[in-house]
């Protein structure tokens, strides 16, 4: 073989992984399988049930078709109470999100003490959904609106408060100290060198969790707690179908219009 | 004489826009709150009945301390249920977004395709899980079935949205390319989508998982399995004291989540 | 070799991309495409391996008629007709290997794409072309963590494992600093004649061009301007494809950069460096 043969020889052997993360790719997918089936497995499901969903689906659907149309006139009531409990909330939420995020930013919070009283409240009020915080007040105040309009804000102010304590903590903070300088009280720096800072972000997440609130008071009758879920949940139950679906379309439109509207109104805020 | 005062720039600068829009929201207040006022729009509030809300809360609270563990059993089969749900839902979840995220890819798919993918995902993600729950329910009767399916119909339109909106923001050059070596659109997908994709798709899902947690707590209010099912028939029986303890691990749980989600997504990166 | 006749492009927006281009080129050659940016060069490139459908006129490759092709035969088609870009188009996460057996994907079954898992001859040929480019040792470098010119290397090699009739190139300095264009130039313009493959190179530098292509078209407004030999251009050629201008400083006695090109020793150690 001449030195130009050997030259020209090149490896025909390439592997993308070396073994050892070639096992690691293994490991993961036997991970995941494993998880699948551990889950599946214990959860005990019907397998059977799937033989006739199809055609349950099916006779669903051809139920549901047409639409019982003068039922609108039915639903309006409990649409318009559905929005209300969705803007009532929110307009709860900006009460006490705002003071609730200042206690929970790390830079305008008094001291360490109000700042976990401040972060606690957000957490507790993320973590419990909206429909669960729709059984607690029920409880107290009873079924109706109300209690929808307290389920959304206590849910809401969770999701608010965080993004606006966020907003907080990476604004400018030179302005803040130029106001705090000038020997202004701390509500003071607060009014003059933070809120304007921030004003953008509160006005575009409250118009965000309008939009998302708007969705969730879709469900809140379920649990009794106002708005068209109580009577979705009735038609559903009596099987009446065809007002099921015009309740449906409803749904999808006013969802439709808020999502909408937020869109635009964020666009012109910032 | 008169000292001249400075004030900070108004949010919305036309005088008369912000004055009209406060007399609105006051003219909303009013019409909304007070029962009877304006037929179809006002609320019907029965405000001695809310007035009552506050020592009816205290009432509740007091019966709720001390949560009550005693039930450990069922509290915590209930929970496992609830994680089992939202693991199941999340794989499957994450299977099923992929051709739904890569029919709704206008650079992609060719436009009838692409409309019923649109379709597909506007749909299922305006309704609320639990109006999606409650049909589940009516098709496969009460249990984890009808969760699961729930969250996997949430999950699957949620991951699909985002990578159908990825595939989009690609930029079509390496699509290109790959066209170009004479590859047919699964190779295609193969080796110019999936690259691209998967950091981000993995990120997705498992904050997805993180969701399915929160949100596997709540279908069980229909019927459809979880702790939530086990919370909802304790205020039922106004088992005051052992809701308090099931919606604490529930915060625990989601709690868990949370961390778990972003330790995972902080790994990925 | 490549024979295209009565090329019309019309865009839905009724924009005229094409206008009638006829183009024969019967010997392994570089041609160079010059012309305006709008001038139709990139359409045209694009409408002979299709991935823009040509509104009319016949593209034939070799003895197939590419512009009848059914959509799989197209696919093989497309296989014969290696193409690098003006933005290199590597797939950014996947390495410098797994770019260039992209170039094969037409051959392997999908399983074997997934696996990676390319056949012996193919990965040896990678080797080979990645040393050739100058990137020797960088197979496993993710696509991302290289320069722009070493893109356009792994670009121009990806394009050569398809074993190509033909390469289709579309700018390929445009995005580099002028030293790295005329390395990159050079390197593409070796290789074709190397391989015997003839290459249409849009270019909108008519000095690199003039440098290294064997033969220079001129389009205008979709259609040929000028078909002739580097040293045939002229200031009368260039005002009619671009428009009145001073051309003097652009014309230059062609040969220079050839003679140079042929100096294999510079040109490694040029290439390592870039």
């Amino acid at each position: 073989m001449t030195r130009e043969d050997q030259a020209r020889k090149y490896p025909d052997v390439w592997k993308r992984f070396t073994p050892r993360e070639t096992l690691v790719r293994y490991a993961w997918f036997i991970g995941l399988v494993f998880i699948a089936v551990w889950s599946l497995k214990r959860l005990e499901i019907p397998w059977f049930y799937f033989l006739d969903a199809h055609e349950q689906a099916a006779d669903l659907v051809t139920r549901m078709v047409p639409p019982y149309w003068e039922f609108f006139a039915d639903i309006t009531g409990p649409l318009i109470e559905t929005i209300h409990i969705a803007t009532l909330g929110t307009a709860i939420t900006v009460l006490f999100a705002l003071p609730i995020a200042f206690l929970a930013a790390r830079n305008t919070t008094p001291n360490a003490a109000t700042w976990f009283v401040g972060r606690f409240i957000l957490v507790a009020s993320r973590s419990v959904n909206t429909v669960v915080w729709g059984l607690i007040f029920v409880a107290i105040f009873g079924p109706g609106p109300m209690a929808g309009i307290w389920s959304i804000a206590a849910r809401s102010i969770g999701f608010v408060g965080k993004l606006i304590a966020e907003s907080i903590e990476e604004i400018d903070r030179g302005t803040a100290e130029a106001i705090e300088a000038t020997g202004a009280s701390r509500l003071q720096v607060l009014m003059v060198g933070v809120i304007p800072q921030v004003l953008p972000v509160i006005y575009g997440t409250i118009v965000y969790r309008w939009d998302i609130n708007i969705r969730e008071s879709t469900v809140l009758g379920f649990v009794g707690a106002g708005g068209i879920g109580i009577m979705l949940y009735s038609s559903i139950n009596q099987f009446a179908w065809h007002e099921v679906s015009v309740m449906l379309i409803a749904i999808f439109g006013i969802v439709l219009i808020s999502e909408l509207v937020s869109a635009m109104v964020r666009k012109r805020i910032t | 004489m008169s000292v001249p005062v400075w004030r900070p720039p108004k949010f919305i600068v036309t005088p008369w826009i912000r004055y009209g829009l406060l007399f609105l929201v006051v003219v909303y207040l009013v019409c909304s709150l007070t029962p009877g006022l304006v037929p179809l729009v006002s609320l019907n509030i029965d405000w001695t009945r809310a007035g009552r809300g506050l020592p009816r809360a205290a009432d509740m609270f007091s019966r709720m301390f001390p949560p009550d563990f005693s039930r450990s059993e069922l509290l915590y089969s209930g929970l496992r249920e609830s994680v089992q749900m939202a693991l199941a839902a999340s794989l499957f979840g994450m299977l099923l977004s992929i051709p739904l995220g890569l029919i709704a890819a206008r650079n992609l798919v060719p436009l009838p395709v692409y409309l019923v993918g649109r379709a597909l995902l506007g749909i299922s993600r305006t309704f609320h899980e639990v109006i999606i729950a409650i049909f589940f329910v009516k098709i496969f009767g009460f249990g984890p079935l009808a969760g699961v399916l729930t969250l996997v119909v949430a999950s699957m339109s949620f991951i699909g949205k985002m990578l159908a909106e990825d595939i989009e923001n690609m930029p079509p050059g390496q699509l290109e390319a790959i066209k170009a070596t004479g590859a047919s659109f699964p190779k295609m997908l193969l080796y110019a989508v999936q690259p691209q994709m998967l950091p981000r798709y993995l990120g997705v899902s498992i904050y997805r998982l993180d969701a399915n947690i929160r949100h596997s707590t709540v279908v069980g209010i229909v019927g459809a399995g979880g702790i939530g099912q086990v919370l909802a028939a304790s205020f039922s029986r106004y088992d005051y004291d052992f809701s308090l303890a099931i919606l604490l691990s529930i915060v625990a749980l989601v709690f868990i989540g949370e961390f778990f989600s972003n330790w995972v997504r902080e790994k990925l990166r | 070799m490549l024979s295209i006749t009565d090329l019309v492009k019309v865009y839905p927006s009724g924009e005229q991309a094409l206008g009638g281009v006829n183009l024969q080129i019967d010997q392994p050659q570089v041609v160079a495409v010059i012309g305006s940016s709008g001038a139709g060069k990139s359409t045209l490139i694009r409408c002979i391996n299709r991935l823009v459908e040509p509104t009319s006129g016949r593209v034939l490759l070799k003895d197939t008629d590419v512009t009848s092709l059914s959509r799989r035969a197209l696919r093989k088609a497309r296989r014969r007709m290696g193409m690098i870009f003006q933005e290199y188009n590597l797939v950014e996460r996947l390495t410098v290997m797994e770019n260039l057996l992209s170039g094969r994907l037409g051959y392997v079954s999908f399983w074997q794409a997934y696996r990676r898992t390319y056949p012996p001859q193919d990965i040896s040929r990678a080797f080979e072309l990645l040393k050739r480019v100058g990137l020797d040792g960088y197979h496993n470098t993710r696509a991302d963590a290289l320069s722009g010119g070493q893109r356009q290397r792994v670009g121009i090699a990806r394009a050569l494992m398809q074993q190509p009739d033909l390469l289709l190139v579309d700018e390929p300095t445009a995005s580099l600093d002028p030293k790295t264009a005329r390395q990159i130039m050079r390197l593409l313009c070796e290789l074709a004649h190397e391989q015997g493959t003839p290459a249409v190179v849009n270019i909108h530098d008519v000095n690199l061009a003039q440098g290294f292509a064997d033969r220079i078209v001129g389009l205008a407004d979709g259609v040929i301007a000028f078909d002739g030999a580097a040293d045939e251009l002229t200031a009368a050629v260039l005002n009619e494809i671009y428009g009145e201008e001073d051309w003097s400083k652009t014309i230059q006695k062609s040969g220079a950069d050839r003679s140079a090109g042929k100096d294999r020793g510079a040109l490694e150690r040029e290439s390592a460096a870039g």
